[in-house]
């Protein structure tokens, strides 16, 4: 066990898209229980310096995880094909078409009730998303796809978070 | 039959029974210490049987000051050199204080932290919370006739780095070993989670004098891991008892403008409000300039005129459930907090949110003066390693996000809030003019776009790059947030190696040099001979250090080849030696020399760690 472990080893669990949310929480839980300064309040300060790096790439590592995009991003990365949204901005014509759909969609939304049911729509149309990156990357192993696939959802997630931003605004 | 023993003073006979460390609720109005005592948190009085300590200081002429009580009683009749509720005034500036206009003091905005002219000179907040600190300490070394190991400082969870900063200063500046800086509502989870051995997600509604924060925990075996937090840094009973003492003079179409009526009719304004809790009308009675005023009010009246200020308690417990992505309905219970929460107003609107008479539990049994207090104690004392079963973890988060402005004033988020700490992040940059050699880097924090709207936490420059085209530079920027909540940062060009770092700390005129002069003065310990306490802090400290290498050496003291060991052992004995002695310089250094010197051995014994953890769960897996 090591410190510059792969985030996947560091929590004991297989390399893949697909992952078991609940273990992952709990498994995270079990580390920071070993490794957190709290742990070595009162046994000096060299072991506070290396209980907070240990914590820190458990958190690291759980953030990574736990989140399906970045969790994609560096299974890419690893991979040898990786994402570099800022070098490759082109996405399908279709994709972008219903992009703008979307932006007029909110901007032209004059309640909350219509926020929220295009927010329903998004959030349904990632899921839709990341099964079909689950597909690329565990089945497949079609990683330049994969890639792809990734930058499209980074597309779709700045997007939802957008309409949050809304929501937030409406109910102030 | 055997003869008992009894220790020298100030040595128990047993050294891991000595380390007594407390809980400190740092609050607006009022500021309590707790600690384990027996296996039960408690909070500590003073002599007179009080826990509540008003977080009043008077600077009365001569050097002389009061705090607490005897500060309170003068408050109305010497209203400008009597600081209340100084937490408000954390680390800010005078453009932040919106009620700055209806307060007795006259401030003086400085760079940093805005500061009250008083008899005695300037005094910002981190002062004024110093003596009120520094009081507890006393209290706290009267109650157990022995010197504290360290203490545990409660900060709203909303506080932003320079409030945490000043905190800790505060605490520094009264000779305090902060062991961890907490937040509020956490704290009130502990307290609470103990007693009721629950599991599942609680929100923490934590209304204080000055400050409104809500948290939502998940609690599993043992451990408190906050999932999201917000609030408001600037709503709190104050601004109840604000708009009352106006309305009041708009009803008595009277006027208050000096410090004393001012001061005089906050304090009114708070009695009459504490006193509509349990009745339904009251009298709000107060001397002023032109004769007495006298008005009756209502509860109603007070929930109507206070209805917009429980709507923004409300608007932020929707915000924190909607960061979570948890719903109404998966919350098991409510903790109340603060003495705030007391109005019958504010239970009731808690309780409808939630969907009155639900599963919902609003929880309010443990007295919320004191909640804070005791649940922080509960934490030192597992952080100074009483706690028998020491499986209790409490995983925080930072409350907003942090981040460094780029062209045209726009913030770049680097770490968003409600993420876990501690916690180091990094993002790459590049310059944006041929042969660019230095670099300007403004740390923010804050969750809106524009550098503007955020707070500044610190700027610094990156200089010597070599010159390069635009946008060939790699400047990797790395934010580092410890368990604190403190952030540092550092910023590195990939290419060249060029280096610049900082800790971020607000510029609010208190340097190092100046808590070390203010220290030399006497400030807070006034009978403190600056030599012996250097000594006595030293000593503390290589107590400290010894005891933690012995219990490390007998845990894991397998992990050592004879070579290492015997060279730990020379470590030990060289500062066991110098401890005993006079000199604190070199038990400061022999510490360092022992710190150093195990620093692998501590490595070795967290991969052990590691592992053990990881053993845990194959076998379950299996």
């Amino acid at each position: 066990m090591n410190i510059d472990d792969d985030d996947f080893t560091l929590f004991g669990l297989a390399e893949g898209f697909a992952l078991d949310g609940a273990q992952l929480d709990q498994r995270w839980r079990e580390l920071q229980t070993e490794v957190h300064p709290d742990r070595f309040a009162a046994q000096g300060e060299a072991a506070q310096r290396i209980a907070m790096q240990w914590s820190m790439r458990v958190n690291q590592a759980y953030q990574r995880l736990k989140d399906p995009l970045k969790r994609a991003v560096y299974l890419c990365e690893r991979r040898g094909a990786p994402v570099d949204a800022e070098r490759n901005t082109a996405m399908p014509r279709e994709f972008l078409m219903q992009q703008m759909a979307w932006r007029e969609a909110l901007d032209e939304a004059g309640d909350g009730a219509a926020v929220q049911e295009l927010a329903d729509q998004v959030v349904q149309q990632e899921k839709v998303l990341l099964g079909r990156l689950q597909e690329l990357i565990d089945l497949r192993n079609d990683m330049a796809a994969a890639a792809a696939q990734v930058r499209a959802l980074m597309f779709v997630a700045r997007f939802r978070q957008d309409i949050e931003q809304r929501l937030d605004t409406l109910e102030q | 039959m055997a003869l008992l023993q009894i220790s020298e003073p100030g040595q128990a006979p047993d050294p891991h029974q000595r380390r007594i460390a407390v809980g400190i609720d740092l609050g607006t109005t009022h500021s309590l210490v707790a600690a384990v005592r027996h296996g039960v948190a408690e909070c500590l009085p003073d002599a007179q049987g009080r826990v509540l300590l008003p977080s009043v200081v008077r600077y009365l002429e001569g050097q002389r000051r009061q705090v607490g009580f005897d500060a309170r009683a003068h408050q109305a009749e010497d209203a400008a050199h009597t600081i209340a509720s100084a937490k408000r005034f954390m680390g800010r500036r005078l453009a932040d204080l919106k009620v700055a206009a209806q307060l007795p003091y006259e401030f003086v905005d400085q760079p940093g932290m805005v500061a009250v002219r008083t008899r005695q000179g300037l005094k910002t907040a981190v002062e004024v919370s110093a003596e009120i600190l520094a009081t507890l300490r006393q209290r706290a070394e009267d109650s157990f006739d022995d010197e504290l190991f360290g203490a545990v400082i409660t900060v709203p969870a909303y506080f932003d780095d320079a409030q945490r900063q000043a905190t800790k200063d505060a605490a520094q500046l009264a000779g305090l070993e902060v062991l961890r800086l907490i937040n509020e509502p956490t704290a009130a989870a502990v307290a609470y989670g103990l007693d009721h051995s629950s599991e599942g997600l609680y929100a923490v509604y934590d209304l204080g004098g000055g400050t409104f924060d809500v948290s939502l925990l998940r609690l599993t075996k043992g451990v408190f891991e906050v999932v999201a937090t917000g609030g408001d840094a600037a709503l709190g009973g104050d601004d109840f008892d604000h708009l009352l003492a106006s309305w009041t003079l708009q009803q008595a179409d009277r006027q208050a403008v000096s410090p004393q009526d001012k001061g005089a009719l906050q304090m009114a304004a708070r009695r009459t409000r504490e006193a509509l809790t349990d009745h339904a009308v009251a009298t709000l009675q107060c001397p002023l300039d032109g004769g007495d005023l006298r008005i009756d009010v209502s509860r109603e009246q007070l929930e109507t005129l206070t209805r917009p200020l429980l709507e923004r308690t409300l608007a932020a417990l929707r915000k924190v459930l909607r960061d979570a992505r948890v719903q109404r309905s998966d919350v098991l219970g409510v903790v109340m907090v603060g003495g705030a929460t007391r109005m019958p107003a504010v239970r009731r609107a808690v309780g409808e949110f939630f969907g009155d008479g639900g599963h919902v539990r609003v929880l309010t049994d443990v007295n919320p003066d004191e909640v804070v207090a005791l649940g922080a104690a509960i934490q030192a004392n597992a952080l100074a390693g009483n706690a028998k079963d020491g499986q209790l973890l409490l995983l925080d988060v930072i409350p907003l996000s942090l981040g460094i402005e780029t062209m045209g004033g726009l913030v770049e988020r680097i770490v968003e809030r409600n993420t876990t700490i501690p916690v180091a992040k990094a993002q790459e940059f590049t310059t944006y003019q041929d042969g660019q050699t230095a670099m300007a880097i403004h740390v923010v924090q804050g969750e809106r776009e524009l550098v503007a709207d955020c707070r500044s936490l610190a700027r610094f420059e990156l200089r010597g790059i070599p010159p390069m085209a635009a946008g060939v530079a790699r400047i990797r920027v790395s934010f580092q947030v410890d368990a604190d909540g403190l952030l540092s940062v550092s910023a590195l060009e990939t290419g060249s190696g060029v280096q610049a770092s900082v800790v971020v700390k607000p510029s609010y005129g208190l340097g190092d040099d100046q808590v070390a002069q203010m220290l030399r003065d006497g400030f807070a310990h006034a009978q403190d001979d600056m030599q012996l306490r250097a000594l006595r802090e030293a000593k503390v400290d290589a107590d400290r250090l010894l005891l933690a290498t012995q219990s490390a050496l007998d845990a894991d003291g397998d992990l050592l080849s004879d070579d290492e060991r015997r060279s730990i052992a020379a470590l030990v004995q060289q500062l066991r030696e110098l401890a005993g002695g006079q000199d604190h310089d070199a038990i400061n250094a022999a510490v360092e020399a022992l710190a150093k010197g195990t620093e692998e051995f501590a490595a070795a014994r967290m991969n052990r760690g590691i592992r053990h953890a990881l053993a845990g769960r194959s076998i379950e897996d299996v």
